[in-house]
């Protein structure tokens, strides 16, 4: 049941990945239509997905890397269909989707089995803390599709080279203000999500704060995307340059989720 | 019946011909009736625009329909018939079909592609449909039309780009800032093609405009003008940070807004964007501005490029669009011959039922005593025969996918059974619908 499932919503994506990349080369209503249904019914899919997985293992499923992937690509679409829903800018959903494919792809790419708990990791903590993370991951996926959505608009701009791609690109300010809007709320879910960490890492092992690589990774892409914010609000970091630093954030964000399996493991290890 | 078109535009005739024979939009009543109540002309629209006049009309005689419509359109304005012949066109048929759709379309237009045309061709059936100059026919041939022009709108890309400097200045500040209702317009410099370019800004919806000139009565002036604010040409950079758009054509032999300024200025905006157009030749702006972190420079050249680029992508868009309307004209013909069809088929089994009850009458008086359901008898025998005759010719008829063969047949009965046209308006209005 699961395996179809998930299959599912591997296929459904799939569908609406290549209809919003269509749309990309043909913007015709009917395919942002299309594209909106079949990314909703994916969403469903997946998330009954996961919510049945939560009730066979007892546990919020993301424990392994099958799990977490799986549930980072379900967070990019929940988010994404906010902000589709909000901004109506169907051309997100070619940057995003693709995104979110890949994720999943990877995810079926690792071994499905649920395996039992480890007793340190069994707490409410648990939910709290991946879901606030992998949250705030989502929102910033979103700014990443967004900024580089800006990178090529400003570049037409700037070069006076109006290419295939600018009339279907949305106005800089509407990118801008969508990034903007992502790391509100990313940001916030990140920093609960350390903080909750830290509180499930003292009743568990007794102490709040470890220094093991991914508590070191995530407090530098806390600070990264700090910095942003921070410069936003008072120096008016925007546009181009916002642009840039939300893509190193998502770059090490990547890398504080996935790079750091393949270091010596930590506390974190999925392996 | 057919479809003709009479006219001239902005190709074949200067505007000193075209203003002569147009006819004001508010008093077509007198036109259209004195149209359609020539000899042999059934059905009317008139289309006048500034930069076309054309009647589009139905007849049976192709030749002396179009021959009253030219010379009604000299008679009309008082032109010489043979001054007016050399600007005029005149269309039957398919190319009448073809040319009405390619106008709807906006691919007959001076500026291909733009949207006005289509709203006046609307306007002027809306009078036509107003004094009842237009029937079946012409309905049908006009509405297709405005679907035409709707499918080309909506399957290419022919107006989706601006097409003079002033609307892609406009264009590029869009995409650059979305909504304009917030935006502040910085004129600098009062030229006319500034001036233009501000305009469009006004009508897309710009928060305020700001004027400077060195001049500053003529400032105050235009700043008057567009209901805006004047600046003293000395204050300028202490008013830049308030503009997200800034144009300028000052008449300076040298630039008087460089980069270092700008950054400045952009610091004190907390980044953010900036549009500057600099319609001066020689420049007003150092070019290097445009390196500023997020400014975006253009001059009239990087303008006049983007138009050219718009106007290349509409030349590919139009052969789409030709494409579309060749395919359309296949369908309304198809719907023009079945229209023919009926009428033609009611006026044959008209004729052949004629003959058999004259017939008919003329045997049962010279017969004397017939057994008494004898009459009855011959009755349905001489209709059964009728019917039979005519099955065949009217099964053919009605296959109305037969396309150009089909007006054949029509034109071959009516001669060989010398039918009239028997159809009145109502009866076609039933078969509309």
């Amino acid at each position: 049941m699961n395996a179809l499932l998930f299959n599912s919503a591997l296929a459904i994506y799939s569908a609406a990945t290549a209809v919003y990349l269509a749309f990309l080369v043909k913007p015709r209503d009917i395919f942002g239509r299309a594209a909106h249904w079949l990314i909703s019914t994916g969403f469903l899919v997946h998330l009954i997905f996961t919510l049945n997985r939560f009730r066979e293992a007892g546990h919020f499923p993301i424990t392994n890397l099958h799990e977490s992937l799986s549930f980072f690509s379900l967070a990019v679409i929940g988010v994404f269909i906010v902000c589709e829903r909000r901004y109506h800018v169907f051309i997100l959903g070619s940057f995003v989707t693709p995104l979110a494919l890949l994720f999943l792809a990877l995810s079926a790419g690792y071994p499905s089995d649920i395996m039992p708990l480890n007793p340190a990791l069994k707490s409410g903590w648990l939910s709290i803390h991946t879901a606030l993370a992998f949250l705030g991951y989502a929102a910033f996926a979103i700014s990443f599709g967004v900024s580089i959505m800006y990178l090529i608009q400003s570049h037409y701009l700037k070069k006076k080279k109006l290419g295939a791609l600018f009339q279907k690109l949305p106005p800089l300010d509407l990118l801008d203000e969508i990034s903007y809007r992502c790391l509100t709320w990313g940001f916030p879910l990140l920093t609960f999500a350390i903080i909750s960490g830290a509180i499930w890492a003292e009743t568990a092992w007794g102490t709040y704060w470890s220094w093991d690589p991914k508590e070191t990774w995530s407090l530098i892409t806390w600070f990264v995307y700090a910095a942003l914010l921070h410069g936003r609000l008072t120096t008016g970091w925007r546009g181009r340059k916002a642009a840039f630093l939300s893509i190193l954030g998502f770059a090490i964000l990547l890398f504080t989720f996935l790079g750091l399996n393949f270091l010596p493991p930590g506390l974190h290890s999925y392996k | 019946m057919n479809i003709i078109v009479v006219g001239l535009s902005h190709k074949t005739a200067g505007v000193e011909i075209r203003e002569k024979v147009a006819f004001a939009p508010t008093q077509m009543e007198k036109p259209l009736r004195a149209v359609v109540a020539l000899p042999d002309i059934t059905e009317a629209v008139i289309v006048s625009t500034c930069n076309r006049v054309e009647i589009y009309a139905t007849t049976r005689d192709v030749a002396g329909g179009m021959a009253r419509l030219k010379r009604f359109l000299a008679d009309y304005h008082k032109v010489d018939l043979e001054l007016l012949e050399k600007h005029l066109y005149a269309y039957h048929g398919e190319d009448a079909t073809r040319h009405v759709f390619r106008v709807a379309a906006s691919l007959d237009s001076m500026v291909v592609g733009e949207p006005q045309i289509l709203g006046q061709i609307k306007t002027s059936y809306g009078y036509a449909a107003e004094f009842k100059s237009s029937g079946v026919i012409l309905n049908r041939f006009l509405h297709k039309a405005f679907s035409v022009a709707k499918r080309v709108r909506t399957e290419t890309k022919i107006a989706s780009s601006a097409v003079s400097v002033a609307f892609a200045a406009v264009e590029l500040a869009k995409k650059i800032f979305g909504d304009l209702s917030d935006k502040v317009v910085l004129l600098v410099g009062a030229g006319e093609m500034c001036e233009l370019a501000a305009k469009h800004f006004i009508n897309s919806g710009v928060r305020g405009v700001m004027v400077t000139n060195r001049t500053f009565e003529r400032a105050e002036k235009l700043a008057e003008e567009f209901d805006g604010k004047p600046v003293r040409f000395e204050e300028l950079f202490d008013h830049l940070h308030k503009a997200d758009i800034i144009l300028s054509s000052t008449g300076a032999p040298h630039f008087i807004i460089k980069p270092k300024e700008v950054d400045e200025v952009i610091r004190r905006r907390k980044l953010k964007p900036m549009f500057f157009i600099d319609i001066a030749v020689p420049r007003d702006i150092d070019p290097k501005v445009n390196d500023v972190e997020n400014v975006y420079l253009y001059t009239v050249d990087d303008l006049n490029g983007v138009v050219a680029t718009n106007l290349e992508q509409r030349k590919i868009e139009a052969a789409k669009a030709e494409a579309i309307v060749e395919q359309e004209i296949g369908q309304f013909f198809k719907w023009l011959s079945s229209l023919e069809v009926t009428p033609t088929i009611v006026a044959l089994r008209t004729r052949f039922d004629d003959v058999r009850r004259t017939e008919l009458a003329k045997t049962l008086a010279n017969w004397k005593d017939l057994p008494p359901d004898a009459e009855k008898k011959l009755e349905s025998l001489t209709n059964a025969i009728m019917n039979k005759l005519l099955h065949q010719p009217t099964s053919i008829l009605k296959k109305t996918d037969q396309g150009s063969r089909n007006e054949l047949y029509v034109d071959a009965l009516r001669q060989l059974f010398e039918l009239e046209d028997t159809a009145p308006r109502e009866a076609l209005m039933e078969i509309e619908e």
